[in-house]
């Protein structure tokens, strides 16, 4: 360090303060937040028995966790969300590499995907039920229509933005357009199929959670829906609270998916 | 001599919901082995979709198009195209993105890897193999963008103002070290480019075209008295200027 110029030190001084200052804060707000929120429930300012505290919300968990009940909800939430999610990517690839080799195809089904994705999916789920049943297909396929045709949009619309000189380049090397999807559309729309997989993540467990609102005899979202009911409002903030942890923890698997891509390509 | 390439009346036009828009008439020129040959006119006058017909991207309206005296959908020999900018894959390091076209054909064999590792040597990109594209400069990349066409033994090299993306100076020493390259590597060529002292100080035979529609104007060959007839020595020699002055005439005759 002794080489660096008192000028760079003082930089990277002022660099560290920063981010150390952003890191003290966004703890501060998550202390502060669960402290008054204990402390109103405590004394009395606010209703426990409507909004909960997270002391109760811990005990709560603490039970369910002794009990094993809780394992069950988050595995099969986690279960449907993970097989909805490698369904979407899996089809909404096909799908853009189809529309990727016929123009004709594209352009006749456009009409097609643009309303079924604009559509509220939610609206869905009901007809979902009554054609499926009240089982896990249904909510899978519930989580499956809420990312996948703007998945099919994104991906199509990433594929068809590619460089025309380096698909040129595979003809001029004699290659056909199965070469130019291989070795020029897919490697190059790897960023794209990767920040779409981040949407979709996210996507696939609210489409999932719709699905066991209204299907579903385990799962977080069945858990809402029923304490909800029954008014433990204890479990619907930890399942909350669960689903916060779980979306993050999905997120940032896809992130490390990402750095180990850029790592090796 | 040889004929590696024929061209016979070749006849080309765009099409658009606007209207037709006709590139190429009556086109015809020889190519014989080992020639270099240049071909000049003003910008967007037909010259690319000159070279994207005889590699086949797209057929002529009316004409042939014989390649070693076969015809072109029939040939079977390889012909190397370099296109403007290299295109070289930045998620491939040089040396897969030299062996692009061997993979596009399924030419992968032990003799072909050991070729383009020897080309890569001879080239001075050894120490480059596994660095990626960005990493190097842009006289480096172009010379890996031809290494990738070589590698695949073209007997016809077609290159598309392959130095028009990079700057000046850098231009003149890539245009000479690609130059002697094709000389050496005995590769006929033909050379599209609006840049005249480019097209002078590399080739045989120049053919000028005329603005759109595209008529064969005139060829001119060239003949330089050098000892050293690369083309940085020619662009020094008193006959460059002579050639440049004909040229330029041509060209601007109609205006």
């Amino acid at each position: 360090m002794s080489d660096l110029s008192k000028s760079q030190l003082q930089y990277l001084k002022k660099h560290q303060k920063h981010k150390r200052i952003v890191r003290i804060s966004r703890i501060l707000i998550l202390l502060s937040f669960l402290f008054i929120w204990e402390f109103t429930a405590n004394v009395g300012i606010i209703d426990s028995f409507i909004f909960s505290s997270p002391s109760k919300i811990a005990t709560c968990f603490w039970e369910m966790t002794l009990d094993k009940s809780i394992f069950l909800h988050i595995g099969v939430t986690l279960y449907e969300t993970i097989l909805s999610f490698l369904l979407v990517i899996a089809i909404s690839i096909l799908v853009a590499v189809a529309l990727w080799f016929s123009t004709k195809l594209s352009e006749i089904l456009d009409p097609y995907l643009v309303v079924l994705n604009s559509l509220p999916k939610s609206a869905l789920a009901p007809l979902l039920i009554v054609w499926l049943g009240a089982n896990t297909t249904t909510i899978i396929v519930a989580g499956m229509s809420v990312a996948i045709f703007g998945s099919i949009l994104n991906l199509y619309a990433s594929f068809t933005t590619v460089d025309p000189g380096k698909i040129k380049l595979i003809y001029t090397l004699q290659g056909h357009k199965i070469q130019a999807l291989t070795k020029v559309v897919l490697p190059s729309s790897l960023p794209a199929i990767i920040s779409n997989m981040k949407v979709n993540i996210g996507l696939c467990l609210v489409g999932v959670i719709i699905g066991e609102f209204l299907a579903a005899r385990n799962g977080l979202g069945y858990l809402i829906i029923y304490s909800s009911q029954v008014f433990k409002m204890d479990w619907l903030l930890m399942s909350i609270v669960l689903l916060c942890i779980m979306a993050t923890l999905l997120y940032s698997l896809i992130n490390l998916l990402e750095k180990w891509c850029l790592h090796r390509f | 001599m040889e004929q590696v390439l024929e061209l016979k009346n070749i006849h080309y036009a765009y099409h658009t919901l606007d209207g037709e828009t006709p590139a190429l008439t009556d086109i015809s020129f020889c190519l014989n082995k080992g020639e270099f040959v240049s071909v000049v006119g003003p910008s967007g006058c037909g010259k690319s979709t000159l070279l994207s017909l005889i590699a086949g991207l797209i057929e002529p309206e009316k004409g042939l198009i014989k390649i070693n005296g076969k015809y072109l959908r029939e040939s079977t020999t390889n012909v190397g195209y370099m296109l403007q900018h290299d295109e070289l894959f930045e998620w491939r390091t040089i040396y897969n993105n030299v062996i692009l076209g061997l993979e596009v054909q399924h030419m992968l064999t032990a003799r072909t890897k050991e070729k383009a590792h020897d080309l890569l040597d001879l080239y001075g990109l050894k120490k480059f193999e596994n660095a990626r594209p960005s990493e190097l400069s842009g006289g480096m990349r172009q010379r890996a963008a031809l290494i990738r066409t070589l590698v695949l033994e073209p007997d016809l090299l077609l290159l598309d103002e392959p130095f028009s993306a990079l700057d000046y100076q850098t231009r003149l020493n890539v245009g000479d070290d690609i130059g002697q390259i094709i000389r050496k590597e005995e590769k006929s060529a033909i050379l599209v480019t609006h840049d005249l002292s480019e097209a002078i100080s590399l080739a045989d035979r120049v053919i000028i075209l005329s603005k759109r529609p595209a008529v064969m104007k005139q060829t001119i060959p060239l003949i330089f008295d050098l000892e050293q007839d690369t083309p940085l020595n020619r662009r020094n020699a008193p006959e460059f200027k002579t050639y440049f002055n004909l040229i330029w005439k041509e060209l601007n005759l109609d205006e």
